[in-house]
C-alpha cells in the first residue's frame, strides 16, 4: 500500500457519515479508533550549554483500541500519562511518534479543516466542568457552536430543536429552562452534563472522557457514569474512560488498561485485571484503593502496602521498567529494558518479567504469579 | 436536650474527650440565613477515630471549624456547647481561676449543670481568646482541606515547624526545638535532612506529611483532619492514612476524620457519623454501618461507591440534589430524595433514636425506625436496593416520556 493510499481523506463538514475508503475488509466489531505505539515527549525549553535538550517523557509506546459500544478504562496515578493519551487521541497534542488509526486508516491532520473533520468523529469531555465551560456564554451558545460548525443545524429552528433534544438526552430537564442558563447558575453535575451534551452535539463515534466525575460530589458521580453508560449503549459510542479510581473502572468499562509513568503495564477485560491483577503495580493500586470489605480482616495496623515511594520524574525516568525502583520484585533485568508483552490468556496481558518476556503464559509465569500474589496476603491499614 | 444528656450519660465519662451538645451554626448571608449545622450532638472518646461523612454542603467542614472556634462572621454559633475533657489539668489552660471564670460565664446557659457535673470539662465555646490560644495546638489541632497549600512557600518546613514550637512553647531552647522538629519529621516518615526543604521541593504526599508533623508538634489530644487526602493519589493516600493510624496507636490521640469518601472511613474509623443538610442522620460503628446501614441516605451514600468485589450490578446513587440550606425541607430534610419516604416524613422531624433493640448504639434519625410512624419491620439492604432501583426506573421513565 502506498503512502498516499493509506492516508485517510477526511472531508470537512457537513458530513452525515464518515466517507473514508472502507474497502479494506474488517470485522464488524472492529476497533474504530486505534492508537499504535504512541509516544509523547514534551521538550523543556531551558538553556543547556552541553548535551541534548531535556524532555518530559510523558507517554511511551502506548497502544490501545476503542470499539463501538464498548468502554475502555485507562487507570493510573497522576503523572502516569493518562490525560496526555486522551489529548493525543483528541488531537489536542500531536504525538511525537506513533500512529492514530481511525476506522483502520491512519489519521493525517493538516490544518484546521482536517482537524475539524476529525473532531466531528472524536470528542472529548474534560475533567473540570467549572473551567471547561465559558462563563460569559449561556448553554444555548455552548451547544449551538458544535451544531453549526459541524453542519448539523442550518437555521435557528433546527438549532433550537436539536439543542432541546440534546439537553433531554443528558437528562437536563426542563430543557427550555436550561437553554438560557449560564454556567454559574448550574451545579457541577449539571455543568458536566452540558459538557457531555456539547460533545454529543458533533454526533461523534468516539467519546473521550477525561476523569469526568472526579470533580463532582459523590452522590452525583454515579448519575453521570450511568448517563455515559446509557449513551454508550444507545448510540454505540466508543468510550475512553480515564480514571484514577480502579473500582469505578470495574463498574464502568469492559476493558481496563493500567498505565504507570507513561508506560502501559497491564491490560485486558476489567474483571480479569481487577480480580486477578498480575503486574506488581496493578496489585499495588488495588491494594491501596479504599475497600470497606477489607476492614473485617483481622490484622495489625502496620502498613502492608507492598511498595512505597511516588511516581518518578519523567524528565529523567528510570531505565527499563519504570516501576522497578518501587517494585518489591525488581530484578536486575528490570533496569535494563522494558519487558515485552506477555499474554496471559483471555485477552489479559502484562509487561512484566515475572511473567516471562513476551510469549504466552507458561508454567513459569503461573509459578511466578503464585509467588507474587500480593493480593492474597491479608492487608490492612 | 434531655435525650442528649441521657445518651451522653451512658458513656464512661473518664474516657470522654469531646462532647458536642445541640450545636447550631448559621451563616447570615444577604439572601437568607443558611442553617449550616442544626442540633448536632456527637460524643468522642479518647483514642477514637470518628469519621464524619456526607455530601458537599452537609456541614462537615463547618463542624470542624466550629470545634476549633475558627468560624468567622457571617458564620455564627447560635447555640449548643462543645465540652472538652482534658486528661490532666494542664497548666497551659490557665490556672483554676480561669476555669472558674469560664464557668461563671456559663452559669446562665442551660447546659451549665453538665459543666458542673464533671469538674474538668470546659466549654470550648466559652474560652477567652487567651485560653483559646493555649488550647489550640496543645490540646487540639486541625489539618485543613487544602493542606497541600497550607505551607508557606517562602519558608522551609523546618522553620514552619519550629515556628509552632516557638509560639506555643517559648521556654524551649533553640536546640530542643530543632531536635523536636527533626523528631517530628522522622515520625511522619520524612528524612530529617529534608528539614531545610521548601514546600515546592516536596511532593504532595510529603507536604501532607509535613502538615501532619506540624499538627503533631505539641502532642495534642485531638486532631481534626478535614479531607486530608482528597488531592492525593490512592497509593499516597493509603500511606498517609496508615501513618495517621500508626501515630494514633503510638500516641493515643483522638481523630475526627472528615471526608466524603465513605468507603475510606469504613476501613479506618471506629465510629462514623453521617451528615445530611446540617444534621447527623445516623451514627454507628463501622461494622454496624457496613453490615446494615439504617438511614436510607446512608445506604444511598454507601451505594454511591463502586466496589472491587462482588457482583457487578447497576448502582443508582442518590437521585436529586442536596437541599438549599436557606430553605431546608420540612420534616426530614432528606424526604424529597428518599425512595422510602412516606406521609410522616414531611410533617415530623425525626430524632436520633436507637435503630433497633439489637443495635442500641446505632442511632438513626428516620421515621422508619420509629414505632409511632412505622409499625412494619424496618427495611433491609435488599429493601433499600429495590426501593432505590424502582425510584431510578421511575425517573428514567419520566425522562423517556418527555
Amino acid at each position: 500500500m502506498s503512502a498516499e493510499n493509506r492516508e485517510v481523506k477526511i472531508q470537512s463538514a457537513p458530513l452525515p457519515e464518515y466517507t473514508g475508503d472502507t474497502t479494506i475488509t474488517r470485522e464488524p466489531s472492529q476497533a474504530i479508533l486505534e492508537a499504535v505505539h504512541l509516544r509523547k515527549y514534551f521538550p523543556i525549553r531551558q538553556l543547556t550549554l552541553f548535551g541534548k535538550g531535556l524532555a518530559v517523557h510523558a507517554v511511551e509506546d502506548t497502544s490501545l483500541a476503542l470499539s463501538p459500544g464498548r468502554a475502555l478504562a485507562l487507570v493510573g496515578e497522576s503523572g502516569s500519562g493518562k490525560t496526555t493519551m486522551a489529548r493525543m487521541l483528541a488531537r489536542l497534542y500531536d504525538p511525537t511518534a506513533g500512529e492514530l488509526l481511525f476506522r483502520g486508516k491512519p489519521v493525517k491532520v493538516r490544518g484546521k479543516r482536517d482537524l475539524r473533520a476529525y473532531r466531528r468523529h472524536v470528542q472529548i469531555v474534560f475533567q473540570d466542568p467549572f473551567s471547561s465551560l465559558n462563563p460569559i456564554h449561556d448553554v444555548r451558545y455552548h451547544l449551538s457552536r458544535p451544531l453549526r460548525l459541524h453542519g448539523h443545524a442550518h437555521n435557528a429552528t433546527e438549532e433550537r430543536e436539536q439543542i432541546l433534544a440534546l439537553l433531554n438526552r443528558v437528562s437536563l430537564s426542563p430543557a427550555e429552562q436550561f437553554i438560557q442558563k449560564y454556567p454559574h447558575q448550574l451545579s457541577g453535575g449539571q455543568r458536566q452534563r452540558v459538557a457531555i451534551a456539547r460533545a454529543l452535539a458533533a454526533r461523534p463515534e468516539v467519546l473521550l472522557a477525561d476523569e469526568p466525575v472526579s470533580m463532582l460530589d459523590v452522590s452525583i458521580r454515579l448519575d453521570i457514569l450511568n448517563l455515559l453508560l446509557r449513551l454508550k449503549d444507545e448510540e454505540q459510542l466508543a468510550l475512553l474512560f480515564i480514571t484514577h479510581d480502579i473500582a469505578s473502572a470495574r463498574y464502568f468499562a469492559e476493558d481496563t488498561l493500567v498505565m504507570y509513568a507513561g508506560q502501559t503495564v497491564e491490560g485486558g477485560p476489567s474483571e480479569e485485571v481487577i480480580q486477578r491483577p498480575k503486574h506488581p503495580y496493578t496489585q499495588l493500586l488495588i491494594s491501596a484503593a479504599p475497600d470497606p470489605d477489607r476492614m473485617q480482616v483481622e490484622g495489625e495496623t502496620a502498613s502492608t502496602v507492598p511498595a512505597r515511594g511516588e511516581i518518578p520524574s519523567l524528565i529523567n525516568p528510570p531505565g527499563g521498567c519504570r516501576f522497578h525502583p518501587r517494585c518489591p520484585f525488581a530484578m536486575p533485568v528490570c533496569k535494563e529494558r522494558f519487558p515485552r508483552r506477555s499474554d496471559l490468556g483471555g485477552g489479559h496481558w502484562t509487561h512484566c518479567f515475572l511473567y516471562g518476556d513476551g510469549g504466552s503464559s507458561g508454567e513459569e509465569a503461573q509459578n511466578a504469579s503464585k509467588q507474587t500474589s500480593i493480593t492474597s496476603t491479608p492487608r490492612n491499614l | 436536650m434531655t435525650t442528649v444528656s441521657s445518651i451522653a450519660g451512658h458513656v464512661n465519662s473518664a474516657n470522654k474527650l469531646l462532647e458536642i451538645n445541640n450545636l447550631n451554626v448559621e451563616y447570615y448571608a444577604a439572601n437568607g440565613t443558611v442553617h449550616a449545622l442544626t442540633d448536632v450532638s456527637i460524643t468522642l472518646e479518647r483514642g477514637q477515630i470518628l469519621g464524619v461523612a456526607g455530601e458537599s454542603g452537609s456541614g462537615k467542614s463547618t463542624l470542624a471549624y466550629a470545634i476549633t472556634r475558627l468560624l468567622r462572621p457571617p458564620a455564627v454559633i447560635t447555640g449548643g456547647q462543645i465540652l472538652y475533657y482534658p486528661q490532666h489539668n494542664s497548666s497551659l489552660l490557665g490556672n483554676t481561676a480561669v476555669h472558674k471564670n469560664s464557668r461563671a460565664k456559663n452559669a446562665s446557659s442551660p447546659g451549665s449543670e453538665l459543666v458542673d457535673a464533671s469538674p474538668q470539662a470546659m466549654d470550648i465555646l466559652q474560652l477567652t481568646p487567651t485560653q483559646l490560644r493555649s488550647f489550640r495546638w496543645s490540646e487540639l489541632s486541625i489539618v485543613f482541606q487544602s493542606a497541600m497549600n497550607a505551607l508557606n512557600p517562602v519558608l522551609d518546613i523546618g522553620t514552619q515547624i519550629i515556628d509552632v514550637l516557638h509560639t506555643h512553647r517559648p521556654t524551649l531552647s533553640k536546640d530542643a526545638r530543632h531536635t523536636r522538629a527533626i523528631e517530628l519529621l522522622r515520625l511522619v516518615g520524612i528524612a530529617p535532612d529534608r528539614i531545610h526543604s521548601y514546600p515546592h521541593e516536596l511532593s504532595g504526599g510529603m507536604r501532607q506529611r509535613a502538615i501532619i508533623a506540624i499538627a503533631l508538634a505539641l502532642s495534642p489530644e485531638l486532631i481534626i483532619l478535614d479531607e486530608p487526602t482528597t488531592a492525593l493519589d490512592v497509593v499516597v493516600q493509603r500511606e498517609i492514612l496508615a501513618k495517621i493510624i500508626g501515630l494514633r496507636n503510638e500516641f493515643g490521640f483522638s481523630v475526627i476524620f472528615i471526608t466524603h469518601d465513605l468507603s475510606l472511613l469504613l476501613e479506618m474509623a471506629d465510629k462514623v457519623a453521617i451528615m445530611y443538610a446540617g444534621r447527623v442522620v445516623e451514627m454507628a460503628t463501622c461494622a454496624e454501618l457496613h453490615h446494615q446501614p439504617r438511614h436510607p441516605y446512608s445506604y444511598g451514600l454507601l451505594n454511591s461507591f463502586p466496589t472491587l468485589h462482588g457482583p457487578r450490578r447497576r448502582m443508582t446513587g442518590i437521585p436529586g440534589f442536596p437541599p438549599d440550606l436557606r430553605a431546608v425541607p420540612s420534616g426530614c430534610a432528606f424526604h424529597p430524595r428518599c425512595p422510602c419516604a412516606f406521609d410522616a416524613c414531611n410533617e415530623h422531624l425525626p430524632r436520633l433514636l436507637p435503630s433497633t433493640s439489637e443495635t442500641p448504639e446505632q442511632v438513626v434519625a428516620c421515621h422508619l425506625y420509629d414505632p409511632r410512624f412505622n409499625t412494619e419491620e424496618p427495611p433491609s439492604n435488599a429493601d433499600f436496593a429495590a426501593k432505590y432501583e424502582a425510584n431510578y426506573e421511575a425517573i428514567q421513565g419520566r425522562r423517556n416520556l418527555r
